[in-house]
Formats: structure tokens, C-alpha cells, sequence
């Protein structure tokens, strides 16, 4: 299926250059901000400058000697990602400050985060040669992402409450997300058992008419995941990752399947678990208000629950209109959340509908490449975990940006690689370690040394039949 | 599974798809309406977050933008607020902005069209588009000496003009505020501010006294009945009008007398030259009810009376009342009953009279400079109307130079100086009157004329607090 025709070349000098391209970007966006606001290049500028820039330095030499052929373009755009989140992070701080003198920066936290984020990324790619390794972590990941779930359930001081949402612990230093880690950690689950599982999920079941339904007990997982996702929703109050979950699983149950079904299957139980949530919980019925009136005096000045936050979002955009009032120009600081939440509303203010499109694009590109890798890699697990993971960021950017533009109802996300919050960068590093090292097994030729691919599929009964059915699918 | 990881791609670039149209409906196509929303306050964030021109006095800034550690970036700070406040106005986030602040608020701004070309550049420089300063015509020592002339506690006006270019020299009014007071951006902190401005008695914030109080003239009128005589053609310098004690009116029981301790007195009948000189009531009466009602209204038309002006400030309409009866008509023409003037008023008709009857319109900028000091606008003498023949203007110049030599308005004289003038008496309540001075100097090469008033003095006051300021300004302008 990708059969390697020309000679395999690493790619690695063309990843050099765009991410000294996307440096240029995120640095070059950083001093405009700082321009725009009148400020000198202090400290904070080059302590991201040399972070940024030696960090991602760091990950591509460690690609160069762990993964020679991973995917080129994944790291530059991440990296510009990156910096442009610092850069907006900054250039709100800016104000913060200047209206507040004792406020407590928020950029210099996410230039050490981004350090560690992408550090943790490196040994990712060191420790792990190979994805499949991963395979045999398929339990132990339910019970981590288990853990990692409830944790923030914990009574204080570990579990803590902001917002309303216990979605944060308390870590030595600061407050940590650990869903954002159970994310992968589920993704590794889902892709461990459903490429185990699916032949016998795909074989059984009753069929009706165009429909192949699924045998009850085989529903098990997509309850279990079900389960998790109204969980998160119920205890820790956190509708953008339960939708996030949700999303995660019927997207791998779907490309595990190829089952119409199955989708539909997961469009009825949402249907449901959000018809459940509008009756039972206030904060799903207030957003959901919030959304549809969002120009009601009454709902606008609703505290808390109101739509004041998106209306502001909204015209931040506008104001922004097509070019944008350049890096320091706007007034992005007068919608709360500016810099996690809200930060989209915050680039499109000052980017103009031009640059936040280019944002956009980067998004798009980099689920491409990621979806790129999934079909290019030969084992089903990969494929999984890839197209699940990108397909998570998409999600995320989907229900963030389709928020702010009340497109849908606004739900508190982070946008991934921009946002403040030092789990959620750590977390998409990590994403993007493991898509690295997914398009380095599926754009590394195998005709040289056979002998290498030293982590066969696992013999027995399920792996013949998925060897006869995937003879079938050749056929077709 | 392939098929289905492509599946998946396009769901994905689907809901990028989205979120792209939904973006581009917001900022492109919904941008206009978002931004008309009346809850949308970005736009006024914008104007107090921007660096507003200054407004300059002799190069020095009574109002400029400062920086200022808050969400607006910039705080508006006047410097001698008190003696500027009628002036330049606020510019205040909560109740607005007045005067100049008001006026030339797209000038000040940088938004104004005749700076298009400075925003174009900045637009490709990426510099802040500044707002342009504007520069008075004010000379700042008349001013402070404008505003000493007039006591604390004492309601009063005083305009400084010059008559050939229309050139407001100082224009002062108390009781007076600071308008810091009410450009905070603490919107609780100024209206507690303006709560107490409004309960001083005789202060508006909002208006400026020396263009927009509407007040009874007196005698000072008397000029005007005196260029409509001449215009008239019916009166010259030989005319010989009665000049009763008072004047009957048949069928009612009022009298419009003489001023008892003056010297009208002491004549039975009089020409304009002694009536002027003693501000005669009983004889310009007869005038006017000889005239009648609308030549005196044309009369004071061409002086400017009923329409209103923009300097760039608003300047109100002075009134001369209409469909009279004889009684009203008699005391109109004496500054009574509805006749209704500006203290501005009063300087534009010396002003056109020293100026051989072309009247200048008045003018309180000189120049406007953008953020790079490049010269905008410089505003050029602008004649409004001929108020009267350069005859009729040389004989009221010389009525009006023994008014002051041997008549009411003696304190006005400067040693070595022909000084033209006239006094006016208001009598508008029991507890006192209005005193006017206007008048200009020197007679023969006019320099500057001068409208000064004191609302609610008694006379002897109100005498000490008009002809002899008159001379001290007289005396300031000439030795500068």
C-alpha cells in the first residue's frame, strides 16, 4: 500500500529549513508583538527566542538520529503553533501588567512548559523506537487513563475546583490537567483493543438490511467509552472533553469498523447524553442558552453563565475584520480567557481574518500529515492510534473555533499547541511525538533489511482472520 | 481500513471547512453590524486608548493625552485647567466631551479626513496613527490677566478680540472648574465630581458662559441703536432728539426713565454724540420707536445677532425680540426686556465698528498640526458682513472716544491712548444688574477689542469690575 518506488529520503535538511522558517514566524511574532505595544525586547523576548528555538533545534537532531524518516513538515508547524500561542501570550500579559501592575505574567510559565513539553516529546522518541511498542500497554492505559480520570475527583488538596469544572490537581508548582494526558492514554487503549478485537466485533452480529449491527456485548467498549465521556461531563463538570472522548472513540471504532453503524450507534448515545445533560445540569442548559440568545440583554449580562464572553469574542473578530490590528493593537484583553479559552478571538482580533485562516490551514495541514501517517503505516494499531489523534485535534480546534464564532455553543477547551495551560501543551507534544515516530514506521523503507521489522503481529486465531479479511479488502 | 482513515480525513477538513466559513461570516460579512452593536464599546476603547492631539497655547499644551498605567493607555490631563476649562471642555468616557474636546474631536483623534493621508501612511509604517494638535489663538498672558480681572465668586466674562483678524486674544468666564475632575476614567469617582460641580451656583460644565449665556445687554445696545440711526440716513451728528426724564406711553401706566444720578439730566434735548456719552434711555427710545422694530432688528442682524456660529465652539444666536409693543420696542432698544446678547456678541460689534464696519468672523484656532507637526490647516481672517459703512463706523469710533474721555466709561482711560468704548447697565433683578464695558483701542489704529461683563453686581461695583479692566487689557496688548 505504500510501496516505496523512488529511493527513501530522510527529509530531514527540508524539515530544517521550515523550521527555521516557522522560528522566523514565531519569534518575528513575538517582537511585533512587542513592538505594537511599545515595549523594549526584554528578557521574556529572549528567553522564548532561546527556548523555543533551541528546544525544537534539540527535537530535530533527535529525529535525525531516531527517526530519519519521520514526517518533515509535522515539527515546523507545531513549533509555529507554538510560538505564535507565546507570542499572543505575551502581548496579553502586556496589558494585564499595564493595567495591573501586580499581575503575575502568564508567558514566562508557558516558555518552561513549552521547554518541558517538548523535552518530554524527545525522550518519547528515545525511549520508544517504535510505536507497536506501545501495543502491549493496551490495559495498563484503561487503568492509567482510569486514574488519571479521577484523580481530579480526589478531595483537596490534590482534586481542585475552578470554575465550577474539577478537571485540575494541584502538582507541587501549579495545577495540572490530567485528562489531557488521558486523552493519549485512552487513544492507546482504544487503539490496543479495537485492533486486537475487530475482526470479532466485525464478524458477529445480526444484519439488517444495509445495516450490520453489532453484537450487544461487543457494544461493550463504545458503553464503556460512552460511560466515560457522560462521566467526565457529570463529575468533573467538562463538557469540551467529554465531547473530546466521545469524539476520539467513535472515530477509531469507525476506522477499526468501517461501520456506518457503529457511528450512528454513537450519534443516538450522544444524542442521548446530551438531551440527559440538558435536563439534569444547568451549566449544558446555560451554554446552550447562551448560544442560541446570545444577543438577549438578559443572557448577555447572566453572571455566571452568560454569553458576555463569546459576545465579546465576537467583536474582538470584527474589530479585527480582514487584516487585523496588527500584534498589540486590538483590544483582546477585554474578553476573559483571552489567552486559554479565548485565544483564537484574540489572534483573529489582531491577525485579521487573513492570518487566523493561515492558523487554521497550519491545523489542517498538520491533521493531514497525521492522517498521512495512519494510512501509510502497515499495522492496524498505528493506523489507530494515528488517525484517532489527529482526528483529535481537529475535534479540538472544531469545538473551539466553531465556539467563539457560535457556530456551536462555546465550550472550555484549550486550543491545542496555543493556548495557556502548561497539561494541554505537554499533552499535544506528546501527540506529536507519537505521530513522528507513527510516520517514521510508515515512510521507512523495508526492502533493505527484512530482518528489522522485529515486532510481528500477534499470532493466533484473531491474526489469520484479519490477514484473510485483509486479503479480501486487497481483492475488492 | 484505509478507506475508512480517508473517511475520517474528510470529516476532519469538514469541520475545518466550518469553522473557515464561520470565521469569514464573522469578521468579513457580520463585521459591520457587530460592530454598530450598541454594546460593542471597543470603538470608544479605541478612541480613549488612542494618543489624542494636544491643545497647544503658545506652544504650550493646556490639554494633552499622557500615558496612563490603566486599560485606556492614555489619560487626557489639562494643565491650568481653571483658566482654559470654558475652552477646551472635557473629554470624559461617562458624560462625554465638550467645547474644543468636542469640536475638534476628529482633528484631536487622527480620524478627521483631512489627515487621510497621514493615516494611509501610517497604515505602511505600522506607526499609531496620532491625532493632530490644535493651536489657539489665545495669548496666554491676557488670559491669566483676563482671568485675574475677574474676582472669585464674581459670574463674569471677558473676550479679547482682535477687530482686523477676528482673533479671539482671551476668552475667560467664572466661576470656573477643573475638567480633570471629570476625565477620569473611574466613572464613579466623576460623577461623584460632577455632582459637586453642579451645585456651585452659576456653573455649567457643559457651556462655555462667554459664548453660550444668552444675557441682558443694558446700555451696550445703545451702539446699535446708534448705527441704525445713522444707517438710517434719518439721524446724523446735527439731529437733536428729546430727551425727557421719561418717556410716557399713552393708555399704561409705565415710564422708561433716565438713569436719575446721571448727567442726561441736565439736557432737555440731546444729539447722539451727549445721549452716548450719558446713555441717554429716554432719546434712543424715541429713536427706535422712530425706526421701528425691524430696522432696528436689521440693524442688529448685520452685527451678527440671531445666528449661531461655530469658532470652531459653539457660538449661540443673540436675540433681539420681535412683534413688540411700543413700551417693549422702547425698552429693548435700551438692552431690556427680551434683547438677549453673548458677551462674544458684544466684542464682534466693537470689533466691527474699530474695524471700518467689516465684521471678522471670530476665530479661536490658528493652526493644526499633525502627529509629525506637519502644518493641516491654518485658518485665514474670514469676513463675515459689512455691519455698517466705514462712515457710520468712523463717527460711532468717535461718539465712542468721548464716551470714554467725558462720559460713562472714564476708567477705560490709558494715558497717551484714544480709547473708544461704552458702558452698559443690565437691570435684570432686584439684588443687582449686569455691568458691561465694550469698547476697543486705540481708536485711530484699532488693536483689540474688548466685551466685558459682571453678572449681578451692584453699580459700584460692577463699574470698578468693567471700564478700568478694560484699561488694564487696553494696556496689556499695547505693551506686549
Amino acid at each position: 500500500m505504500s510501496d516505496v518506488l523512488t529511493a527513501p529520503r530522510s527529509r530531514r535538511n527540508i524539515e530544517l529549513v521550515l523550521l527555521l522558517l516557522a522560528l522566523v514566524v514565531a519569534i518575528g511574532a513575538n517582537f511585533l508583538a512587542n513592538l505594537g505595544r511599545n515595549e523594549p525586547l526584554g528578557d521574556y523576548f529572549w528567553s522564548q527566542a532561546l527556548t523555543l528555538g533551541l528546544m525544537s533545534l534539540f527535537l530535530h537532531i533527535v529525529l535525525r538520529f531516531r527517526a530519519k524518516y519521520a514526517d518533515p513538515v509535522i515539527l515546523p508547524i507545531v513549533t509555529a503553533l507554538n510560538g505564535i500561542g507565546l507570542a499572543m501570550i505575551h502581548r496579553l500579559d502586556l496589558s494585564a501588567v499595564s493595567v495591573n501592575p501586580d499581575f503575575t505574567p502568564v508567558a514566562p510559565q508557558q516558555v518552561m512548559w513549552t521547554a518541558v513539553a517538548i523535552g518530554a516529546a524527545a525522550i518519547l522518541l528515545l525511549v520508544f523506537r517504535d510505536h507497536r511498542i506501545l501495543r502491549r500497554f493496551t490495559y495498563t492505559s484503561l487503568i492509567v487513563s482510569a486514574v488519571l480520570l479521577l484523580l481530579p475527583l480526589m478531595p483537596p488538596p490534590l482534586g481542585l475546583e475552578i470554575n465550577g469544572a474539577r478537571i485540575w490537581i494541584s502538582v507541587g508548582f501549579g495545577t495540572f490537567q490530567p485528562g489531557e494526558i488521558a486523552k493519549i492514554t485512552l487513544a492507546i487503549f482504544f487503539a490496543g483493543y479495537l485492533s486486537t478485537n475487530r475482526d470479532l466485533i466485525l464478524l458477529a452480529g445480526k444484519k439488517i438490511g444495509p445495516l450490520q449491527l453489532p453484537r450487544f456485548r461487543d457494544l461493550a467498549p463504545m458503553a464503556a467509552a460512552w460511560v466515560v465521556s457522560i462521566g467526565v461531563l457529570i463529575f468533573q463538570r467538562d463538557l469540551g472533553s467529554s465531547i473530546l472522548f466521545f469524539g476520539l472513540f467513535m472515530v477509531m471504532i469507525y476506522v477499526a469498523t468501517s461501520r456506518v453503524s457503529w457511528v450512528l450507534i454513537g450519534l443516538a448515545m450522544i444524542a442521548g447524553g446530551v438531551f440527559v445533560a440538558l435536563e439534569l445540569f444547568s451549566h449544558v442548559a446555560l451554554r446552550f442558552d447562551s448560544w442560541i440568545n446570545a444577543f438577549d440583554p438578559d443572557v448577555y449580562n447572566r453572571s455566571p453563565g452568560g454569553s458576555g464572553q463569546v459576545v465579546q469574542g465576537l467583536f474582538g473578530l470584527a474589530d479585527g475584520g480582514l487584516l487585523g490590528t496588527g500584534l498589540g493593537g486590538g483590544r483582546p484583553d477585554l474578553v476573559t480567557y483571552a489567552n486559554s479559552d479565548m485565544i483564537i478571538a484574540a489572534l483573529g482580533e489582531e491577525l485579521g481574518l487573513i492570518g487566523v485562516v493561515a492558523i487554521v490551514m497550519l491545523y489542517v495541514i498538520l491533521v493531514s500529515r497525521g492522517i498521512r501517517a495512519a494510512l501509510g503505516t502497515k499495522d492496524g494499531f498505528g493506523k489507530l492510534l494515528a488517525c484517532g489523534l489527529s482526528f483529535t485535534i481537529a475535534l479540538q480546534c472544531f469545538v473551539v473555533i466553531g465556539g467563539i464564532t457560535r457556530l456551536i455553543p462555546l465550550t472550555g477547551l484549550t486550543t491545542p499547541f496555543m493556548s495557556a495551560g502548561g497539561s494541554s501543551l505537554l499533552a499535544n507534544w506528546l501527540i506529536v511525538a507519537l505521530l513522528l515516530l507513527i510516520s517514521e514506521t510508515a515512510r521507512r523503507p523495508v526492502t533493505s533489511t527484512p530482518m528489522k521489522n522485529s515486532f510481528p503481529e500477534p499470532v493466533g486465531v484473531t491474526g489469520k482472520i484479519s490477514r484473510t479479511r485483509e486479503a479480501r479488502e486487497g481483492n475488492r | 481500513m484505509n478507506q475508512a482513515i480517508r473517511g475520517a480525513w474528510v470529516v476532519a477538513v469538514t469541520m475545518f471547512a466550518l469553522v473557515l466559513g464561520s470565521l469569514t461570516y464573522v469578521q468579513f460579512f457580520q463585521a459591520a453590524e457587530l460592530t454598530a452593536n450598541p454594546w460593542n464599546n471597543r470603538q470608544l476603547y479605541q478612541d480613549f486608548g488612542r494618543q489624542r492631539g494636544a491643545i497647544l497655547v503658545d506652544g504650550r499644551a493646556v490639554a494633552q493625552s499622557v500615558p496612563s498605567n490603566d486599560q485606556f493607555n492614555y489619560q487626557r490631563v489639562y494643565g491650568e485647567p481653571e483658566r482654559y476649562a470654558h475652552l477646551t471642555g472635557f473629554y470624559s468616557l461617562s458624560i462625554g466631551s465638550t467645547q474644543l474636546e468636542d469640536a475638534e474631536s476628529e482633528i484631536l483623534a487622527g480620524t478627521s479626513s483631512s489627515l487621510f493621508y497621514d493615516r494611509v501612511v501610517s497604515l505602511f509604517s505600522g506607526a499609531e496613527p496620532g491625532g493632530a494638535s490644535v493651536e489657539l489663538t489665545i495669548d496666554p498672558q491676557l488670559q491669566q490677566l483676563a482671568s485675574d480681572l475677574i474676582p472669585e465668586g464674581q459670574r463674569g466674562s471677558i473676550v479679547v478680540m482682535e477687530p482686523s483678524t477676528g482673533k479671539i486674544l482671551a476668552m475667560v468666564s467664572k466661576p470656573t472648574y477643573d475638567p480633570n475632575l471629570l476625565s477620569g476614567h473611574d466613572t464613579s469617582i466623576v460623577a461623584e465630581n460632577l455632582a459637586a460641580l453642579t451645585e456651585q451656583p452659576g456653573l455649567s460644565v457643559y457651556t462655555n458662559p462667554a459664548t453660550e449665556s444668552l444675557i441682558a445687554p443694558g446700555s451696550v445696545f445703545k451702539l446699535i441703536d446708534a448705527a441704525a440711526a445713522l444707517e438710517s440716513g434719518e439721524y446724523d451728528a446735527e439731529s437733536e432728539i428729546p430727551n425727557p426724564p421719561a418717556l410716557e406711553f399713552p393708555g399704561i401706566e409705565y415710564t422708561l426713565p433716565n438713569f436719575v444720578s446721571g448727567g442726561c439730566a441736565s439736557r432737555a434735548t440731546a444729539d447722539l454724540e451727549f445721549a452716548l456719552e450719558q446713555s441717554c434711555n429716554t432719546a434712543f427710545a424715541q429713536i427706535a420707536l422712530d425706526l421701528g422694530e425691524e430696522a432696528l432688528r436689521k440693524q442688529a442682524e448685520r452685527f451678527g445677532f440671531g445666528e449661531e456660529l461655530s469658532i470652531p465652539t459653539r457660538v449661540l444666536a443673540s436675540i433681539f425680540p420681535t412683534d413688540l409693543t411700543d413700551p417693549e420696542l422702547a425698552q429693548s432698544a435700551v438692552g431690556q426686556f427680551d434683547t438677549r446678547v453673548t458677551p462674544l456678541q458684544m466684542a464682534m460689534v466693537a470689533a466691527a465698528i474699530a474695524n471700518d464696519g467689516e465684521q471678522m468672523k471670530p476665530q479661536l484656532v490658528s493652526s493644526i498640526r499633525a502627529a509629525d507637526l506637519e502644518l493641516i490647516d491654518s485658518p485665514q481672517p474670514e469676513t463675515l458682513r459689512q455691519s455698517v459703512s466705514r462712515e457710520t463706523a468712523d463717527q460711532l469710533t468717535q461718539w465712542m472716544v468721548n464716551v470714554v474721555d467725558n462720559g460713562t466709561a472714564a476708567g477705560a482711560q490709558v494715558a497717551g491712548v484714544k480709547v473708544a468704548g461704552k458702558t452698559g447697565t443690565a437691570e435684570v433683578t432686584d439684588s443687582g444688574d449686569n455691568a458691561w464695558f465694550t469698547g476697543f483701542a486705540p481708536a485711530d489704529d484699532p488693536q483689540v477689542a474688548i466685551s466685558i461683563v459682571m453678572e449681578n453686581v451692584d453699580i459700584p461695583t460692577g463699574q470698578q469690575l468693567t471700564s478700568p479692566s478694560a484699561k488694564r487689557l487696553i494696556e496689556a496688548v499695547l505693551n506686549r
